[in-house]
């Protein structure tokens, strides 16, 4: 029966926070704690590390080590058409009023590896929209992008997501979607040619253009209160009149201050900002 | 034994029907937080924290990211995320990958908590098939607090807590009559 106290402590894990804002510029200090810890021991006993000092020594001094201690201590598990009852608000509510505009701006932020954004491009496509649409698909860490440009996706997930797809609402063929190619399933060009994938760091990077909808999912549970309420101005600014704002599951604008000029759709979180 | 200043309960298959009988018979003005981490299937939320409402005169809610734990709450971990505890006593979410096939995992609750509570922490781990919680089990040990498992003979399905019985060492082994009395008296 081995008890083992974790090796890395409290103190040790704010040490690598201040190196990563002082050598990278990368903020993670609003970042919830718990969950950063549990990644940080996860990476530190999964490379076998010696200790702390030699830990501290890699991130500081080798480059690609940073950039796989970035990737290991943020949390990219998605899926596409998760939560299908929300895609299915967006079918038949969100998308079809956006397709009154001439031109539909959509920005996924936090996209992880791209899920999110193909299953957006599937709806625009099923609804005949996604012609005149543009979606930007940003995440701080540029690994995931890059995988989500290669729009290839694990064979073995896709009756999981075919059944979310129709969940959803969907009454397509999903494996029309994609070709199959031993362990992977290739998505149809199409679907990527109105998706931009680019690098934007939420606690640091500005505005960057005007959307109708926003979507930041499963993100926000991993800031503090202060940074939540930072991102959710930012995309304040980002967002137009009438413009809506997705938020994950168990993400809310209640505590904002944003909030007062938000109206929820019932049951749902998606807020539309009021003119 | 120490102060208790927060419980959590993790169960999986076989523990609804425990919960449903302890919890009525737990105090009103009990003096700290409970916990509740149960392995379910993915949608049908809000049905869990519905169904034992009904059954306590606590008040029974499914935890939101950011809430403050507080004592004389139960409080539900949500499906399709993992339940952590902070160092300033709030709940904070998770997305990150299953552990033991399960989100929420018993082990993420009872590792981060056992940090934050220390020996003040009570973590009682019940019925189910898998041996997720026994781990969790083991950091609470390490940071002294108070491991306690259903008796695995009294349990639906006994792998859960005797995985447990086998790998940690179990302060208190109770069988379901004794759990009201015994949660009761942390108080
Ligand atoms: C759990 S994934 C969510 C993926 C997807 N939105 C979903 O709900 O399925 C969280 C993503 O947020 C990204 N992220 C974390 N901090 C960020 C930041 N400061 N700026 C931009 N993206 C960030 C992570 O890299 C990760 O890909």
């Amino acid at each position: 029966m081995s008890i083992e106290l974790p090796v890395i402590t409290d103190e040790q894990v704010e040490v690598l926070l201040s190196d990563l804002l002082e050598y990278y510029g990368y903020d993670f200090t609003g970042y919830s704690r718990a969950s950063l810890k549990r990644r940080i021991l996860r990476l530190y006993s999964l490379d076998k590390i010696p200790g702390f000092a030699e830990f501290r020594y890699k991130i500081k001094s080798e480059h690609g080590y940073f950039k796989r201690f970035v990737e290991q201590i943020t949390v990219n598990v998605t899926e596409m058409f998760r939560d299908p009852l929300f895609f299915k608000t967006l079918r038949n509510e969100v998308l079809p009023k956006l397709g009154t505009y001439p031109f539909i701006r959509i920005w996924v932020a936090g996209c992880s590896t791209g899920e999110e954004a193909y299953s957006i491009s599937i709806l625009l496509k099923e609804l005949n929209l996604l012609h005149k649409s543009l979606i930007y698909a940003t995440d701080l860490n540029p690994v995931v992008l890059e995988k989500a440009a290669q729009s290839m996706f694990a064979m073995s997930q896709m009756k999981q997501y075919s059944e979310n797809y129709i969940s959803s609402g969907g009454t397509n063929d999903f494996s029309s979607y994609y070709t199959a190619n031993y362990s992977l399933a290739k998505f149809n060009e199409e679907l990527k040619s109105k998706i931009i994938f680019s690098t934007h760091n939420l606690v640091s990077d500005h505005s960057f253009n005007e959307f109708q909808l926003i979507l930041c999912r499963n993100v926000l549970i991993y800031f503090d209160r202060d940074l939540q309420h930072k991102v959710l101005a930012l995309f304040d600014d980002s967002l137009e009149g009438l413009g809506y704002l997705a938020l994950g599951t168990k993400e809310t604008l209640d505590f904002s201050q944003i909030s007062k000029s938000y109206k929820r759709l019932p049951g749902e979180k998606i807020w539309r900002k009021t003119n | 034994m120490n102060k208790c200043d927060a419980l959590i309960i993790g169960g999986s298959a076989g523990s609804l029907d425990v919960l449903l009988k302890v919890l009525p018979l737990i105090k009103p003005d009990l003096n700290f937080p409970i916990t509740i981490v149960i392995h379910r299937k993915n949608g049908a939320d809000s049905l869990l924290p519905e169904l034992l409402s009904g059954r306590t005169k606590l008040l029974v809610k499914e935890i939101d990211e950011k809430e403050v734990l507080r004592p004389g709450t139960v409080y539900i971990a949500p499906s399709d995320y993992h339940t952590l505890i902070e160092q300033d006593h709030t709940f904070s979410l998770d997305y990150s990958e299953k552990i033991n096939y399960s989100r929420p995992a018993i082990d993420a609750t009872f590792q981060t908590a056992a940090e934050v509570y220390k020996e003040k922490l009570v973590c009682l781990l019940l019925s189910g098939s898998n041996s997720d919680g026994v781990n969790g089990l083991k950091s609470v040990k390490a940071w002294g607090g108070t491991a306690v498992i259903q008796d695995p003979q009294s349990a639906q399905v006994s792998y859960m807590p005797a995985q447990a019985a086998a790998q940690v060492k179990i302060d208190y082994i109770l069988p379901i009559e004794d759990m009201a009395d015994f949660i009761n008296l942390l108080s």
